[in-house]
């Protein structure tokens, strides 16, 4: 069984048909990349998958079960986890704050206890604390824990996104272009991290983004978008000789 | 028949929270902030309309352009000491509302110290008598506000629509930013939009006191709050929705006081609100803006 | 500051002091009162600093925490005083409960009462954002006073006519309303404290923060701005039982729409989302106007401008999002400088 399976997935803005007809299929463990020119609905895609719209037709399954009509909080709970294209971190918060309001769901303690600081309270933070920490030394991030989270460079704003995710305990982690504004360097590094996120977690891994070198590089599998519809999919190789693919991007 | 006086007297009434209304409206829409001294506004032109024919005896024509004069200088005074320099910081809005709220406090006992808080009565303007008008007896102050008001709908949708200046606050309620970049002062726009809408609010002021001769310092409250809600009624940001609104709000208060309860009819008003906001956030003629994800 | 255990440490000191500092407060007012240092007049003021404290906090757990703007508070008040009031009179008058065992009781009820109108008034308002809720919030607490008003709940109310409420008195006991006012005041900024710095307190700011990344990442965020207006609510609500009972007489007027925004600009002032912002602002504001009264005549218009400038020149509020801690202060004056004021800066970068 697929981790992930949409079908006939389409979403219809005052009219306009953003997206129709996508099929989605992913497997446990699997890296996948959803590509396409600007405007061709890919961010649409994580938002009829996170709950955030509720798509016109079609069907979302997620462990084989629907998830549509799900609110975004259940979908998260129950294993998909999502980064932002423009970054939307808790920028007031620290960083360890951060991750732990996605760990908030696997913390058991009651407002009772923790008004009035129970034992099960510190024991709970401490236990999560820790974990958060162990978190951050992913990305070599340990002694930003403490900073506010608007005050870290662009790079680690992007990373803590992704570190954020991974608190929720995902079985599948949806990245909006998590290269955006990297360099070169930081992208290939980027490469290996989310290989070894992968591996780590044990999560799949579904990502948008423009940085080819990235996608054909780390991603099993490639799903082009073009106007709201699939234009083509298969492995890197595949998608480099695609006729339909060069010509979405050329624009011919 | 009785039905349709009262509908007029709503008219009437609501000629009056349109006038208002226009000015919370157009403010929203170019600063997005509920400009709750507003209401005190009216006010001002109350005892300015009061001063100018009591105090000082002018002769009618005269005396009503003092409320005009004084409520717009009164407007861009205010824009320009309390909001201008939190609108250029790109203060956090709420910081603005509180402003705005300390405006409000601060007006309504500068007039209590200088008229003290009992109420004045203005003296008589347009007459009183009533007309018959189609079997109906109607106050003539009823039908004045109806004519007046629609008749300031009508210049305002030109100055909007028409004018250059009009088109430069259109573009800059859409998108201040922008309209800066296209070589639009929007400071100056921004001090018209008050001074425009303040003006509407001296015609208020000048109807509400033709129809309702008693002014007292906080009269601005709960005027202006009514006012307020007639604008979020028609969906707030938009000029016809304000005046679409403010005949609404003045015909269901009217009719609620004839026919169902008087006194909690503002409770009423307030409830309609409530459903207002619940079924359609924008209002009846606004637009709905959702975020980007 | 790796070990968890220092930490603990370090916080349960940071208690014992401000443990020693509010008990050492409570004694000197509670003296200053109860041996009539203090005339009726300014013990009345001490008393009302203490209550304008709660309903500061209370909003400030919505406004600040939660980062929705309210403008119908005192309509919570309103229902928890009229609640209070009309147990206290039931079973004060008829000699069933001495009032020192009714108020808290009452103000239980009051709370109660006025968190039940936070949920029915909250589910549907809390759909809306910004403005808007603050417009329909206003429309709920004006519906409240307006129906105070109202011909057929006068029984329960006495309209506008007023409703004259049990009160301690002056002559026998006059340190009785402080040290309740004073009681629920340091729980209340208490829990306030301690429920921001908990997983809860930690999704209600999240949702402040950016409301769609916090539902993407399992916040039930319907749930947890309901919660917090709820909670907000319940104290205000208390707050309104100990006000009716501490002025003796309540009508609806008392509880208007200006009644909310005053207690609004005290969290704004102080810097919304501070707790210590909303405690100082909402003490200084309370006895501006009575250090005022030498000029009167011009109080009102001083309190007006003073707002304004404050506004204008630090629109974040006096303290914006920062809390000012005694026992940290007294830290780092010992320590001076070095590590503590890297925890410090470490710690206040947490607080919200």
């Amino acid at each position: 069984m697929a981790l992930l399976e949409t079908k006939d997935l389409g979403i219809v803005f005052g009219g306009l048909k953003a997206l129709d007809d996508v099929y989605l299929k992913v497997d446990e463990r699997e890296i996948i990349g959803l590509i396409g020119p600007n405007g061709a609905g890919k961010t649409t895609v994580f938002n009829l998958l996170t709950g955030v719209y509720a798509p016109t037709k079609g069907a979302i399954r997620f462990c084989g079960k629907s998830i549509i009509g799900k609110k975004p909080y259940q979908i998260n709970r129950l294993g998909i986890a999502r980064t932002f294209q423009n970054i939307r971190l808790f920028k007031h918060l620290s960083v360890l704050d951060n991750i732990k309001v996605a760990m908030n769901q696997h913390m058991k303690y009651t407002v009772a206890e923790a008004v009035f600081r129970l034992p099960r309270y510190w024991k709970e933070e401490a236990r999560v604390t820790e974990k958060a920490r162990e978190l951050l030394r992913i990305f070599n991030m340990e002694d930003t824990a403490d900073q506010m989270a608007a005050n870290l460079p662009y790079g680690q704003q992007r990373k803590l996104e992704i570190l954020r995710a991974l608190a929720s305990h995902p079985r599948l982690l949806l990245l909006d272009e998590p290269a955006a504004g990297m360099n070169p360097t930081e992208t290939r590094e980027l490469m290996e991290t989310i290989r070894q996120i992968r591996e780590m977690f044990g999560v799949a891994i579904l990502l948008i983004e423009h940085d080819m070198s990235l996608v054909m590089g780390v991603c099993e599998r490639i799903y082009v978008l073009d106007y709201g519809t699939l234009i083509a999919d298969g492995t890197p190789e595949e998608i480099r000789t695609n006729d339909k693919v060069i010509k979405a991007y050329l624009g011919g | 028949m009785d039905f349709f006086t009262q509908l007029l007297n709503g008219l009437g009434l609501g000629s009056i929270y349109a006038l208002i209304a226009l000015g919370y409206s157009m403010v929203y829409g170019i600063v997005q902030l509920i400009n709750f001294a507003h209401g005190d506004i009216i006010m001002v032109g109350g005892y300015a309309i009061y001063v100018a024919l009591s105090m000082a005896g002018m002769p009618l024509w005269l005396a009503v352009l003092v409320p005009i004069v004084v409520c717009a200088l009164a407007g861009v005074l205010i824009e320009r000491l309390a909001y201008q320099r939190l609108l250029t910081h790109n203060a956090e809005r709420i910081s603005l509302l509180i402003t705005a709220l300390g405006v409000s406090i601060f007006l309504q006992n500068l007039f209590m110290l200088v008229f003290g808080s009992e109420a004045k009565t203005v003296p008589p303007m347009f007459g009183s008598n009533s007309v018959e008008l189609g079997g109906l007896s109607v106050a003539s102050s009823t039908l004045i506000n109806i004519v007046v008001s629609v008749v300031m709908m009508v210049i305002l949708q030109l100055l909007v629509n028409r004018t250059k200046i009009g088109k430069a606050m259109q573009a800059t309620s859409e998108d201040a930013g922008a309209a800066k970049l296209m070589g639009i002062n929007t400071k100056n726009i921004i001090m018209l939009t008050f001074a425009v809408g303040s003006i509407l609010a001296a015609v208020g002021a000048v109807l509400y006191c033709n129809t309702y001769p008693q002014i007292r310092p906080t009269m601005g409250n709960l005027l202006g709050l009514k006012a307020f809600v007639a604008a979020v009624l028609g969906g707030i940001g938009s000029i016809p929705g304000a005046m679409l609104g403010g005949y609404l709000l003045g015909v269901l208060e009217q009719l609620t006081k004839a026919y169902i309860t008087t006194e909690v009819t503002d409770a009423v008003v307030f409830a309609i609100l409530i459903v207002v906001l619940l079924v359609r956030p924008a209002g009846l003629m606004g637009r709905n803006r959702k975020e980007k994800v | 500051m790796g070990n968890k255990r220092g930490l603990k440490k370090k916080t349960g000191a940071y208690y014992l002091v401000n443990a020693v500092l509010t008990a050492v407060l409570f004694t000197v007012f509670f003296l200053l009162i109860s041996g009539r240092t203090l005339n009726n007049y300014w013990s009345g003021i001490v008393v009302l600093v203490c209550i304008n404290v709660i309903l500061a906090v209370s909003l400030n757990l919505v406004t600040g925490i939660l980062g929705q703007l309210v403008l119908g508070h005192a309509g919570f008040m309103l229902v928890g005083a009229y609640a209070a009031a009309n147990f206290t009179r039931a079973f004060v008058t008829n000699g069933s409960m001495s009032l020192y065992a009714a108020l808290p009781v009452a103000m239980l009820i009051g709370g109660l009462v006025a968190a039940v109108f936070g949920v029915v008034i909250g589910i549907p308002a809390l759909r809306l954002k910004g403005d808007y809720l603050a417009i329909i919030t206003l429309g709920f607490g004006e519906i409240i006073r307006v129906m105070a008003n109202a011909e057929f709940l006068q029984p329960i109310t006495n309209g506008a006519m007023g409703l004259s409420v049990k009160i301690f008195s002056s002559r026998t006991d006059p340190g009785a309303m402080f040290v309740f006012a004073f009681v629920v005041m340091v729980l209340v900024i208490f829990i306030s404290y301690t429920f921001g710095r908990s997983r809860h307190g930690r999704s209600v700011i999240s949702i402040r923060e950016d409301e769609i990344a916090a539902e993407a990442m399992g916040v039930n965020t319907t749930y947890y701005k309901l919660f917090a207006f709820v909670l907000a609510a319940f104290i205000a609500g208390v707050a309104g039982a100990l006000y009716a009972h501490h002025i003796g007489m309540i009508d609806p007027a008392k509880f208007d729409f200006n009644r909310s925004v005053e207690i609004l600009i005290m969290v704004v002032l102080g810097g919304m989302g501070s707790i210590s912002g909303s405690v100082i602002s909402a003490t200084v504001l309370t006895l501006l106007p009575e250090l005022l009264r030498g000029f009167s005549d011009y109080r009102m218009l001083l309190y007006s401008v003073i707002l304004i400038c404050v506004m204008l020149f630090r629109p974040s509020g006096l303290l914006g999002r920062y809390e000012i801690s005694l026992p940290k202060l007294a830290d780092r004056l010992l320590h001076r400088k070095g590590k503590v004021e890297k925890a410090e800066k470490a710690e206040k970068t947490g607080e919200a």
